[in-house]
């Protein structure tokens, strides 16, 4: 029998609904998955017990016919999700023995409708990194592998736990936050499909912050309509969070197979950047064909103040994180370093609770909102965001979505750039405009590269309208035929 | 006016502006749901949000926000659709999330103005620069363990309106009675209650001196101070002690002080380089706080009279002078004590009572006016009964005493002790005539001091317990003995 591991998040559900197999058969595969895969280092806490029990429930509900929309389907969930009396880390020394007494509004969601936890994904530091390479638990590996090539690649950052075990079929889907790409980059690095949904889609509360005007929860799936089935189960309008929309939630799966014809698709030349690989351009080169066979007009289009988008991002992520994360002193809960003076505990405290990466944004942070200094980066950044903002609101009257790829290259290998702050920054240089504008953006693997590393585009949409991104990413995925792995080689 | 202060080379001017922290009355926190009502036991009303817990979000209370604004109203204010909060950033192990929400550059409420009534009967503006929002942190304990300080949260979170004057005040006394005028405004609205003793209202109070027409000098802040008393102590003692450095030919620096209660004096807390960058920016978890003109509109309809429109209406429908009615309306409690005691009785009469013989009790006894042990029914019967005739003055002041004592009603009081006046002429001549045939001599005498007539009254109201109608006795003895004079 195949191993229902092999199965993504849909199948599994029409097969449990189908009573093929049962929830427990389902997430006892998964839960093997899980155990025999630790060599990628994707989960910092496993929750086999939990996932069991919640299975067993899920299928006296379908014995007796109250399953509900997710039900009995084992996930994963990024560590920055706090999930009640498991615990949340965000990666980070700081936070490695906090077991929340609340869950997240994100997860409660998920649970409610009957989906299961497997455990607490791998992360970059709270969140800030690129390669998974600033988590305290280690980094996560890439399931994929160059050709011929045993180096060990990165999966992706900050989300890599949640990209790696899904490209590994360790969980059917996976949660992922994304700030400047967290969720975006990862996918393109694992051949999966991420979605940062438009900001205030999903709640933000139980999630620990970043930085809170570019944050948002999304969905990592082996395909375009997992993605929209878990997307659809997230979001919802909360009280708790005053930034979370209260309009309509689709049903995004609907839009899966609409036709795109008719509709336009804008090529932003500021994306093409100065030495960019020709394998990234083929890719998009490719992406636009695609587009253009199913009827969609391929429209040249201008985002002038793309060049600042970068530069703004490290002022106002920053700057925002320098400010959420001074909770962190060691008095309440976390790591704390005891001291007869104040000053000194929270000294010691942060310098050992934080690693390098936190550290390097507190203090670029501190910096940019200090007096003297607060006008000409912080202040200037956020005019400038502004600006962004309105280059994608004026190209919007004229297209329907925007094609660029998601990354600039494919995966790399580990420690490669993990000394080099700045070209680490460059990765997240397409996905970070659109958390700046707030936009929805989904990352689809289109192809490999020469090295036979996955290649991800990017569609980036209207704002609350993900439901024309997912018709669009439904296009790409029929037309590249993307295959994931096949040689499990890290199963142990 | 002349405000100003003897010094060496010279006169000196004061000047003051004051940011005073007032406690918003609500049930819940500015940003959490939790409990604001005070001594519960430490760390008993305190959110995940209060507590600055990973992944907690603020939301905004909007009955703070109507607080807010209807104290805008109250202090003639503009009041702003739309404001922004701000994070102001610092550490303090009782400030949990390491950042204070506050409001820095688009406050809820902009520029405003009172009027304070002096005591020598004048009335001065006071500029309001602006009101804002904003949270309260907890409270550091350090007298719980020999080696720890320990943290409460019962406060953090808690609403706070701060409000900004101009300096525009010129001497302790200006600016104590800003401070009363604001804190009453505030208990007329039900926004603040005003209690300064368990931290609802706290004042921060920059004092800058200036020869008379120079520009502004160096100010330094004196926080925290928690008494009307320590207001006037404080200023009087920082305005002396910047007098003397200047006139020594030292430079004041610009600093935050405390205020030291025990020994009356101010002592420097921290200089202006030992500041904090606060790093202020606007609150990525809120969305700026806006409402609609109708909004403010509806909430203008339900204000309650406030101090001033009260003291007018007082003068024009008690008939009361301009004073009295400045001393009833300047507390809340006394102005509806008043009215409740005048209800059905002679106000002015009331007011005599109220601001005489009441407030000279109240201080012996150390009470207020709300805790006062007689009801205000009473006080207007007790006045009833000497506006008819039942009783006289002076057994009145016998029988409040017995109420002050007793808590009883007046009429029963007279009942039971037989207090009542003795009106009957007959009864009152009888008297006098005994006390006239057995003092021979003061009637003589009374030819040569006609003054002498006062012993008698005093004798009859001997005879008869304080009882015998004063005005009768006037008259019968008038009759009886300057006639013969």
């Amino acid at each position: 029998m195949k191993k229902l591991t092999e199965l993504c998040l849909y199948d599994a559900r029409e097969g449990l609904l189908n009573k093929d197999f049962t929830s427990k058969e389902l997430v006892l595969d998964h839960i093997e998955a899980m155990e025999s895969s630790r060599s990628l280092n994707a989960f910092i806490t496993e929750t086999p017990e939990i996932a069991i029990k919640s299975a067993e429930n899920s299928d006296l509900r379908f014995n007796k016919g109250t399953n509900r929309d997710l039900e009995g389907i084992p996930i994963g969930v990024k560590d920055m999700f706090c999930t009640k009396g498991v615990l949340t880390s965000a990666s980070s020394k700081m936070l490695s023995n906090f077991i929340p007494p609340y869950e997240s509004t994100v997860t409660n969601n998920l649970w409610n409708e009957g989906a299961i936890l497997l455990g607490k994904l791998n992360n970059d530091e709270f969140a800030m990194g690129s390669s998974n390479e600033t988590s305290f638990y280690g980094p996560v590996i890439n399931p994929w592998k160059g050709n011929n090539n045993e180096q060990n690649l990165v999966p992706g950052g900050s989300s890599g736990g949640s990209s790696a075990s899904v490209a590994a079929n360790i969980s059917l889907g996976a949660l992922g936050t994304d700030t400047g790409g967290s969720i975006r980059q990862p996918a393109s690095f694992t051949g999966t499909v991420g979605l940062k949904p438009t900001y205030g889609r999903c709640s933000r509360w139980g999630i620990i912050a970043f930085a809170s005007s570019l944050d948002q929860a999304g969905p990592i799936t082996r395909n375009v309509r997992d993605n929209a089935i878990l997307l659809k189960n997230m979001c919802s309008h909360d009280p708790k969070d005053t930034t979370s929309s209260s309009k309509k939630i689709p049903n995004f799966e609907e839009s899966i197979g609409n036709s795109v014809k008719g509709l336009k698709v804008g090529i932003p030349n500021e994306f093409f950047q100065e030495g960019m690989s020709d394998e990234i351009i083929d890719i998009w080169n490719k992406g636009k064909e695609w587009l253009k066979k199913s009827g969609a007009e391929i429209i040249d289009i201008s985002l002038p103040n793309t060049k600042y988008a970068l530069p703004c991002y490290y002022i106002i992520a920053p700057a925002e994180a320098s400010s959420n994360l001074a909770r962190y002193d060691g008095v309440r809960f976390g790591h704390s370093v005891n001291s007869s003076d104040i000053n000194e505990m929270y000294k010691a405290t942060r310098s050992e609770g934080f690693g390098d990466e936190v550290k390097r944004r507190i203090m670029i942070g501190t910096y940019v909102l200090s007096s003297g200094y607060y006008d000409a980066y912080y202040l200037k950044a956020q005019k400038v965001r502004s600006l962004i903002t309105e280059d994608y609101n004026k190209v919007f009257n004229s297209v329907d979505v925007i094609l660029t790829p998601s990354t600039p290259s494919s995966a790399f290998g580990l420690n490669e750039k993990s000394d080099d702050p700045l070209s680490m920054y460059l990765n997240d240089i397409f996905t970070v405009p659109v958390n700046l504008a707030g936009l929805p953006a989904i990352s689809v693997p289109a192809g490999l590269d020469s090295n036979g590393l996955p290649l991800g585009l990017q569609l980036i949409g209207k704002p609350f309208e993900e439901e024309t991104i997912y018709s669009f990413a439904k296009v790409i995925e029929d037309s590249a035929n993307f295959k994931n792995i096949e040689n499990q080689w890290w199963v142990q | 006016m002349n405000n100003l202060v003897k010094g060496n080379t010279g006169d000196w001017e004061i000047v003051i502006g004051i940011e005073v922290h007032a406690q918003i009355i609500s049930n819940s926190k500015l940003f959490s749901g939790s409990s604001t009502s005070f001594g519960a036991d430490h760390n008993t009303q305190v959110s995940f949000v209060d507590a600055g817990m990973p992944g907690m979000l603020p939301v905004i209370n909007s009955v703070c926000v109507e607080q807010a604004i209807k104290t805008g109203l109250g202090l003639n204010a503009k009041i702003n659709n739309f404001s922004i909060f701000d994070r102001k950033n610092y550490f303090y192990p009782d400030l949990p999330q390491g950042y204070q929400i506050s409001q820095f550059e688009q406050p809820i409420v902009g520029n405003g103005m009172i009027t304070i009534d002096l005591d020598n009967g004048e009335s001065k503006n006071i500029g309001i620069e602006r009101l804002h929002l904003e949270q309260d942190a907890g409270k550091s304990l350090h007298d719980q363990h020999p080696s720890y300080s320990f943290v409460d949260l019962n406060r953090s979170g808690v609403a706070l309106m701060e409000i900004v004057s101009m300096p525009d005040m010129r001497s302790p006394e200006e600016a104590q009675t800003y401070v009363k005028k604001l804190r009453n405004i505030m208990k007329y609205l039900q926004t603040c209650d005003g209690n300064m003793e368990e931290g609802s209202l706290r004042a921060d109070i920059n004092v800058s001196v200036r020869k008379p027409g120079d520009d502004l000098g160096t100010r330094c802040e004196i926080k925290n101070v928690n008494s009307i008393k320590f207001i006037g102590q404080a200023i009087d003692y920082e305005a002396k002690r910047q007098i003397n450095l200047i006139e020594k030919g030292d430079l004041i620096e610009q600093q935050t002080r405390l205020f030291d209660p025990k020994k009356g004096q101010t002592r420097s807390m921290r200089s202006k380089e030992d500041s904090h960058d606060y790093r202020y920016f606007p609150d990525p978890d809120l969305l700026p706080l806006t409402f609609t003109d109708e909004f403010v509109d509806e909430l203008k309809k339900t204000l309650p009279e406030l101090p001033d429109i009260r003291k007018k209406r007082f003068i024009e429908d008690y008939d009361l002078s301009s004073y009295d009615s400045n001393i009833l309306v300047s507390e809340k409690e006394t102005a509806d004590y008043f009215e409740a005691a005048a209800e059905n009785s002679n106000p002015k009469l009331v007011c005599n009572w109220v601001i005489g013989e009441l407030f000279s009790v109240l201080n012996k006894i150390n009470k207020t006016i709300e805790d006062c042990p007689i009801k205000a029914e009473d006080l207007g019967e007790l006045v009833n009964l000497i506006d008819n005739e039942t009783i006289t003055g002076r057994i009145a002041k016998d029988v409040f005493e017995i109420m002050l004592d007793t808590g009883e009603n007046p009429a029963s009081i007279v009942d039971a002790n037989n207090m009542k006046q003795v009106n009957d002429l007959s009864e009152i001549e009888s008297v006098i005539d005994k006390i006239i045939e057995n003092n021979p001599d003061q009637v003589n005498a009374l030819s040569e001091k006609p003054n002498l007539i006062g012993w008698f009254v005093g004798q009859v109201m001997k005879e008869t317990q304080g009882k015998a109608n004063p005005k009768t006795v006037n008259e019968i003895l008038g009759k009886k003995l300057l006639k013969k004079g």
